[in-house]
């Protein structure tokens, strides 16, 4: 009997010690994958919905991307890949606040990506930092939402600050005569800072401001700002603001004959739905955060001596096309960019911990497709992007065609400036 | 800097703004009913426009016609089916009613349309008048403003019904005694003012982009129109339109553009003050 005993306790114990070891596998299994989310609001409705939509598509095809991919795989074994939850924001600042809270404490968002524009971004970035999430920010170039303190927000676009300036560095190269410039811009944060900036940079330059005011978002009669352009007979018109007012500014300037050398505005112009507008989008100017002519790839990583990371231009083009069947505006490139910051901050820190993640990112200092990225991580500017630089872009003809050519900087310009506007 | 530039760019815009306004106070006039939808309708002008150009490929002064002829009917339904049960009720029950009218159509508008913008790419260039260009589809849409408000006053003043129409407007009972069917006058009515606030809609759709809101932004200013024409003078709005229309234009010429609506709705406040009954005087 003793020894029938021991020989049930002897199977029990066994038991207990297969169990285990058959259920380790699974745990282990359990431990190897990790859905990480990305958390973040698009304007699907609203006056932003253009530009947002391309930032999502950039979003989508890069989750798209890195979980073909397999996900990436810490050293520990677990295999992170990648899930996105997203609201309509509707282009409202009212609405951001209360759906990024709910995607940190509902939703579970272990990164965050920013709605696009620098207003609705402010909003989104506070509720970052308070509840200590990683937050990518994409089509929010002001430079005020990096001044205010916080650790975790970090810029993917050129600063406001240097948006429109190589604006004015173009028309000095290109016509060194010129001095007298006009800047109309919408009274919205963003397109502020960069005239701000604009119209400092220009003085510091010695030209004339001929005439420097703003209009309210959501102005459609421009029929004021343009007589008053006429009569201070600038030789540039520069500002401008989002897609929507910025077309409509384009096509009453052609409509009026407003008459300037040259037209440089904001946004509207890389957008390739921008040809749309026909004759009244030739010649006319425009920043660009990347365009899909750059040829930006491991070479120059090279000369630049720091490391070059993820796809090229070409193979981001050619699988958002694949994708989306049209051509990739920056806004798209700006979207897949802050998802790749995120993927390598991740690789870099070997963690999903947000000191690490943020500690990396403080670190970085890559070259990619979308062009160089580093941060400022001093205490008065954290998270400001200080290594990408833009590039801009004129509409020129082609036979019947409008085509977008990269006109500045010269050593990336796939076509010379025409200018005055008109004269082709 | 050409004043006159300013000038004619606020006049010509002004006629549209008349024409909006002309809808709204002639529902008032004829009806005593303040008409909350009409921005909405505005909209639905704009994108009556839209889809006929887009859409069925039309020209978009043929779609401002068709959309007149849809906003009469329109709203002779809208009469039977929100407002003629609360017609003789007191004004905060028109005016409830008129407001879910609105937010009825905002609402559809929005789950359909979206709030996204619109634009009817269509541009007829512009013409030079000395110093000034003008672009030619504000000089179109004034021309129609000043063809539709001829229409309308012969159709009020020359037609058996223009003349049920002022008759109900001056006193619905004598007139009922009369033999005038007041109700259809009333749905007819209403009809008028619709088809103008549509055709206005249809106007602006020409020059300036819009989305399913944009209408609030017209509505308000046919409010302050028919302050300054006076509450129930059709012609007195057009007139006040045209007002409103060289103020928005000449103030930018004196000022920076961002303070306009200051001193526009100061001269509203202004005219409630002093002149209740407007420039040119409400209808008795």
């Amino acid at each position: 009997m003793r020894t029938f005993v021991k020989l049930l306790s002897l199977a029990i114990i066994a038991a207990f010690v297969l169990g285990a070891v058959a259920t380790f596998p699974a745990k282990t299994h359990a431990q190897s994958e990790r859905t990480i989310t990305i958390g973040f609001t698009a304007s699907q409705t609203g006056k932003y919905n253009v530009e947002s939509t391309r930032q999502i598509n950039g979003i989508n095809l890069w989750i798209e991307q890195i979980n073909g991919a397999g996900g990436i795989t810490l050293s520990n074994g677990t295999v992170l890949k990648f899930e996105t939850k997203f609201y309509d924001d509707e282009s409202s600042t009212d609405r951001v606040q209360e759906l990024y809270t709910r995607l940190v404490t509902q939703d579970g968002a272990d990164f965050l990506i920013s709605p696009y524009s620098s207003g609705l971004t402010d909003a989104s970035a506070l509720i970052a930092e308070q509840y200590g999430v990683v937050m990518l920010t994409a089509g929010a170039a002001s430079d005020s939402t990096y001044q205010k303190g916080f650790t975790l927000v970090y810029q993917t676009y050129t600063p406001a600050s240097r948006y429109l300036t190589g604006a004015v560095d173009l028309l000095a190269a290109t016509d060194p005569d010129a001095s007298r410039i006009a800047i109309v811009h919408e009274n919205d944060k963003f397109s502020t800072d960069v005239a701000n900036a604009l119209n400092s940079y220009a003085e510091d330059l010695g030209y004339e401001i001929v005439l420097f005011e703003g209009y309210d978002s959501g102005t459609t009669d421009f029929a004021p700002f343009i007589n008053k352009i006429e009569a201070a007979d600038p030789d540039a018109i520069l500002g401008g603001g989002h897609f929507q007012d910025g077309s409509t500014f384009a096509r009453q300037l052609y409509e009026k004959d407003a008459g300037a050398n040259m037209i440089a505005l904001l946004v509207a112009p890389p957008e390739p739905t921008f040809a749309e507008l026909g004759d009244a989008a030739l010649g006319v100017v425009g920043p660009s955060q990347w365009e899909p002519l750059a040829q930006i790839d491991a070479s120059k990583a090279e000369e630049l001596g720091i490391e070059f990371y993820g796809p090229s231009s070409q193979e981001f083009t050619a699988a958002y096309m694949e994708m989306y069947d049209e051509e990739p505006s920056y806004h798209a490139a700006g979207g897949y960019m802050a998802g790749l910051l995120i993927q390598k901050a991740i690789e870099d820190a070997d963690s999903t911990d947000t000191d690490d993640v943020a500690e990396a990112l403080d670190n970085l200092d890559i070259l990619t497709f979308f062009g160089r990225n580093s941060f400022d991580t001093s205490d008065d500017n954290h998270g400001l992007q200080v290594g990408h630089s833009m590039m801009y872009v004129q509409w020129q003809a082609d036979g019947d065609e409008l085509v977008k050519q990269i006109v500045f900087p010269f050593e990336a310009a796939s076509a010379e400036t025409v200018y005055p506007i008109g004269s082709e | 800097m050409d004043f006159f530039a300013f000038l004619i760019d606020g006049l010509l815009i002004g006629f549209v703004y008349g024409i909006a306004a002309m809808g709204l106070t002639l529902i008032w006039g004829v009806m005593n009913v303040i008409n909350l939808s009409h921005g909405a309708i505005i909209t639905l002008g704009m994108f009556g426009v839209y889809l006929a150009f887009a859409e069925l490929g039309l020209h978009p002064y043929l779609g401002i016609v068709l959309v007149g002829m849809a906003g009469l009917l329109t709203g002779m339904v809208i009469y039977a089916v929100a407002i003629h049960r609360v017609i003789n009720a007191p004004h905060l029950s028109t005016l409830l009613a008129t407001f879910a009218v609105n937010m009825i159509i905002i609402g559809i508008g929005t789950a359909y349309f979206t709030t996204n913008a619109r634009n009817v790419d269509f541009s007829l260039g512009s013409v030079k008048a000395g110093p000034v260009n003008i672009q030619v589809t504000r000089l179109v849409a004034a021309a129609f403003s000043v063809a539709v408000t001829g229409s309308l006053y012969f159709f009020l003043y020359r037609t058996k019904y223009g003349k049920y129409i002022r008759a109900v407007s001056n006193n619905r009972e004598a007139a009922e005694l009369m033999g005038i069917p007041s109700a259809f006058i009333l749905a007819l009515s209403f009809g008028l003012g619709t088809m103008l606030a549509g055709i206005a809609g249809g106007m602006i759709a020409t020059f300036f982009p819009f989305t399913i809101l944009s209408g609030g932004t017209y509505e308000v200013k046919s409010f302050v129109i028919g302050v300054l024409g006076g509450i129930g003078n059709p012609l007195g709005a057009l007139i006040g339109g045209i007002l409103l229309g060289i103020f928005e234009g000449v103030m930018p010429y004196f000022t920076e553009t961002s303070w306009v609506p200051v001193f526009e709705f100061g001269l509203f406040v202004a005219i409630l003050l002093f002149r209740p009954q407007g420039l040119l005087g409400a209808k008795k």
